[in-house]
């Protein structure tokens, strides 16, 4: 308990009495980790979010706060501070004024606030513009302004709610980079709300997976992409190939009408299973070698690999891979045991 | 909870302040005694009294003429008007708005006052068309301001799409434009007919002597005493808003 | 096309020389001249007198008590309204717009039946064995006509405003310390002040050159600067300095139009009452 900054114990949230928009979740945050909530739009990301950040209160359920309960505390008296999503940076106020907001309600001596002030608009890399309006600023300045004016308070943790959702790809990129280089700098905990797989994947220590009010799995992102626990997780995050099979018995499974070796054991003899495969895990062979063969349908060139849809016995396969084959032609596909990724039915 | 309970206190003494005055005229209209203050049994005898009235039934006839006719009127002039300002250069527009303004801007007792001079000096006698004359200078403004966004609004190219199609200008100004901005124009209008319904202080400085309103009506009326039949005719006036309101209110929500 | 369409303003433009600015230009003339002819600046002279600067001043400090009971009453209201559920916020709004559908002249007129001698509020005291107030006829009765009439001017815009305000703003400024107090004082407050300013404008200009109030709750000794006019035009027939009179009104409403507008929103569109 003492290693985790937030714990939140069987959250339950039901909003008129009726649709319970998040069910017993359970879900511990360390310190100075960077956790991320993934998931589709209305799977209860953003409540979680907002029940840490003291603006909902769960209809069941406790929140801790460095082992203390923090269930009825609002959020001005809470050492967690929130980048919103689309900013809601005080129009009335420059930018110098929106990041001493918070500093100016402290009391703090107007010297100091001017340092404070100074030494994190240099952190976000905007010193030069201290006086300049909000609606003069573009769309990702903002963004850095929204960051500069919560850290500013030195909160123990912060919370971004999709902050990166408005931005245009390319920036949305380096922002992804520079804001995992500020929480390294400041040393605290982010807990980051998206539905984007790959900014999870690439800036989070932790990520947890959610659908439906509920958390699916949570674990290093690699363990997450490589090892997903459902057939959900793992269309989400990556795209897969999913097929119906059969778990024959341990380490043998049936599926495309002939039976595969694998690494996946306890599914019990004769189960019906969901099976998943990356694209990327296809190996193209000839067709007369290949475990299986199918004829390309398309094949579309993506910079780095060639995306293919294969059709084989009515089945649709994706493959990525740095070769190609003319389309029209039939090849083969070669799965390897470690790739081939077994789930329970329906989970 | 307190804080609740206090909002709901105040919401209705709110709500008391602004209907009590209302509500007791519309009680006092029953009343049998003639006296403000005193219950004398209930009656219908105002009600009676009024639609013998001469005076109530000519300020009533000339407040539904003079406001249907400027209503039309300023909706037409409004409306054209606000065609060819959206398509003024920047200069000539600004100043064309601003005079537009006046009328919105200016005291209601400028605007009567001036359009009494301006009828006199030029021996146009106070009566009927004078009095008509004012109501569509006053309603115009609101017409144009009510149209002018809609025009904004519009998709510069659907004119000229139109018009690529084969469409004449006026029948693209019919088929295209004009629907688009119907919004504006019946709320120009609406505008146009309850501003000229409720005028007292323009009508009473261009109205002349044979003609009134029901505002002038009433004014007279009440600076003589307390007359039982202007609390009948409110009870009936405020009804008849209460009853149309309902009734839009019940067309806009079977609408949607 | 562009160019073309343009003269479908020219009769409009018409009428506003020969229905706005031709009068307002007699108006400006009859001002600046005597009965029988001649130019001068007695009529403006006249009026720097003691006797019209104290009307001026009675219409200034009536209009301005008025305007501060109606943001003073009216922003919490607004509030009220702005915090409240979909449903029930619309069905307030309209029933603050009601009786204001009520023609004008009635609804002062039941002011007097009221607050009168032998009016309602003075037979319920009497009822008690407390003795008559004197309600009508002073002051007192020119303001509560003035708030009464023109509150609804102040709660729309400041409701409009508040209605339309991000809440995540304030989520935002609860979330950097601020509490319910300092919220309002920083973030609530500041940004609902174009509603404000156009709701002091729209209480305060109607209220200062208003001549129905006075002349019916006031009973007509309370002399306001409208009062003034409407005397000389229709009384005295001294269309020189009633001229003059409504002359320096306007000025003085127009600057203060000029510079209210200043504090607006510059983002709204301009003349959006509500």
């Amino acid at each position: 308990m003492s290693q985790n900054i937030i714990d939140l114990k069987n959250i339950t949230k039901i909003y008129d009495g009726e649709t319970s928009v998040l069910d017993n979740i359970d879900l511990y945050i360390r310190k100075n980790e960077f956790l991320t909530l993934l998931g589709p739009s209305g799977c209860g990301k953003t409540t979680t979010l907002r029940i840490i950040g003291g603006f909902e209160y769960p209809t069941k359920g406790d929140v801790f706060f460095e082992g203390k309960r923090i269930n009825d505390l609002p959020p001005y008296k809470r050492q967690i501070n929130t980048v919103f999503q689309k900013y809601a940076l005080f129009p009335h106020m420059n930018i110098f004024e929106n990041i001493a907001f918070g500093l100016r309600i402290k009391k703090i001596s107007e010297r100091e606030i001017r340092t404070k002030v100074e030494e994190m608009l240099q952190l976000v890399g905007m010193e030069s513009f201290a006086k300049r309006t909000v609606d003069s600023l573009s769309g990702g300045q903002q963004q850095r302004v929204a960051i500069a004016r919560a850290l500013v308070n030195e909160p123990k943790v912060l919370l971004l709610d999709e902050p990166l959702g408005a931005l245009d790809l390319k920036l949305r990129k380096g922002m992804q980079i520079e804001l995992k280089k500020i929480q390294q700098e400041v040393g605290i905990t982010f807990v980051y709300v998206t539905h984007d797989q790959e900014e999870a994947l690439t800036m989070s220590d932790t990520i947890a997976v959610m659908s439906e009010g509920k958390i699916q799995q949570i674990g290093a992102p690699e363990d997450i992409y490589n090892e997903p626990k459902t057939a959900f997780i793992a269309d989400f995050i990556g795209e897969s190939n999913i097929v119906k099979g059969i778990m024959i018995k341990d380490y043998l499974v049936e599926f495309a009408d002939r039976t595969f070796v694998c690494v996946d054991r306890d599914f019990g003899e004769n189960t019906e299973v969901d099976v998943v495969v990356r694209p990327e895990d296809i190996e193209i062979t000839s067709a007369e070698t290949g475990m299986l063969k199918g004829k390309v349908i398309t094949s579309t060139f993506k910079g780095v690999h060639y995306e293919m849809i294969i059709k084989e016995d009515g089945r649709r396969w994706m493959i990525h891979s740095t070769i190609t084959a003319p389309v029209g032609s039939y090849i083969g596909m070669n799965i390897g045991p470690d790739l081939i990724h077994i789930m329970k039915r329906g989970a | 909870m307190v804080i609740r309970s206090v909002k709901k206190i105040y919401t209705f003494l709110m709500f008391l302040f602004l209907y009590a005055p209302i509500i007791t005229l519309m009680i006092f209209s029953f009343n049998e005694s003639r006296s403000r203050g005193k219950w004398g049994g209930l009656t219908l005898r105002w009600y009676k009294e009024l639609f013998h009235d001469g005076v109530i039934k000519n300020a009533f006839y000339y407040t539904i003429v003079i406001a249907i006719f400027s209503a039309v009127i300023s909706t037409i002039i409004g409306t054209i008007a606000a065609v060819g300002i959206h398509n003024m250069s920047f200069l000539g527009k600004k100043v064309v708005l601003n005079i537009n303004y006046l009328p919105v801007l200016n005291p209601e007792i400028v605007t009567g006052v001036s359009l009494m001079t301006l009828f006199i000096f030029f021996k146009l006698e106070l009566g009927f068309l004078s009095m008509l004359l004012a109501h569509i200078t006053f309603c115009i403004p609101y017409v144009v301001l009510a149209v002018l966004p809609k025009l904004r609004q519009l998709n510069k190219h659907l004119a000229e799409a139109a018009m690529d199609l084969g469409a004449t200008p006026s029948y693209a100004f019919r088929k295209v434009i004009l629907p688009e901005i119907m919004p504006g124009i019946v709320t120009g209008a609406l505008m146009a007919f309850t501003l000229s319904i409720d005028d007292f202080v323009i009508s009473f400085f261009t109205a002349g002597r044979g003609v009134s309103n029901l505002s002038i009506t009433v004014y007279s009326m009440a600076r003589r005493g307390i007359n039982p039949r202007i609390n009948a005719l409110s009870t009936l006036m405020f009804s008849a808003i209460l009853i149309l309101l309902l009734i839009i209110n019940k067309r806009t929500v079977d609408q949607e | 096309m562009r160019t073309n369409q343009k003269i479908l303003a020219y009769p409009y433009i018409v009428w506003l020389i020969i229905f706005i600015v031709v009068p307002l230009i007699l108006v400006l003339y009859f001002s600046l001249s005597f009965r029988d002819g001649g130019i001068t600046l007695e009529n403006y002279r006249r009026f720097i007198s003691p006797v019209y600067g104290k009307v001026l001043y009675r219409s200034l400090k009536l209009a301005f008590i008025s305007t501060v009971f109606c943001l003073v009453l009216g922003y919490p209201m607004a509030m009220i309204i702005a915090g409240a559920d979909i449903t029930k916020r619309n069905l307030m709004v309209l029933l603050f717009v009601l009786p204001m559908w009520m023609n004008f002249l009635l609804r002062t007129y039941a002011w007097m039946t009221l607050l009168g001698k032998n009016g309602v509020i003075n037979n319920i005291l009497g009822y008690f064995n407390l003795p008559a107030l004197n309600l009508l006829y002073n002051n007192g009765a020119v303001i509560l006509g003035m708030v009464y009439n023109f509150i609804p001017f102040m709660v729309l815009p400041i409701y409009s405003v508040l209605a339309k305000m991000d809440k995540t703003l304030i989520e935002a400024a609860k979330d950097l310390g601020a509490n319910e107090i300092t919220v309002f004082r920083k973030i609530i407050f500041p940004l609902s002040l174009p509603g404000v300013i156009t709701g002091i404008t729209m209480v305060f200009m109607p209220a200062v050159s208003t001549f129905v109030i006075p002349k019916l709750l006031g009973g007509g000794q309370f002399m306001l600067i409208g009062n003034l006019v409407e005397q000389q035009f229709t009384y005295v027939y001294d269309w020189n300095f009633g001229s003059a009179i409504s002359i320096i009104m306007m000025v003085f409403i127009l600057i203060a139009m000029a510079i209210m507008a200043k504090y607006e929103d510059p983002m709204e569109e301009s003349g959006g009452l509500w």
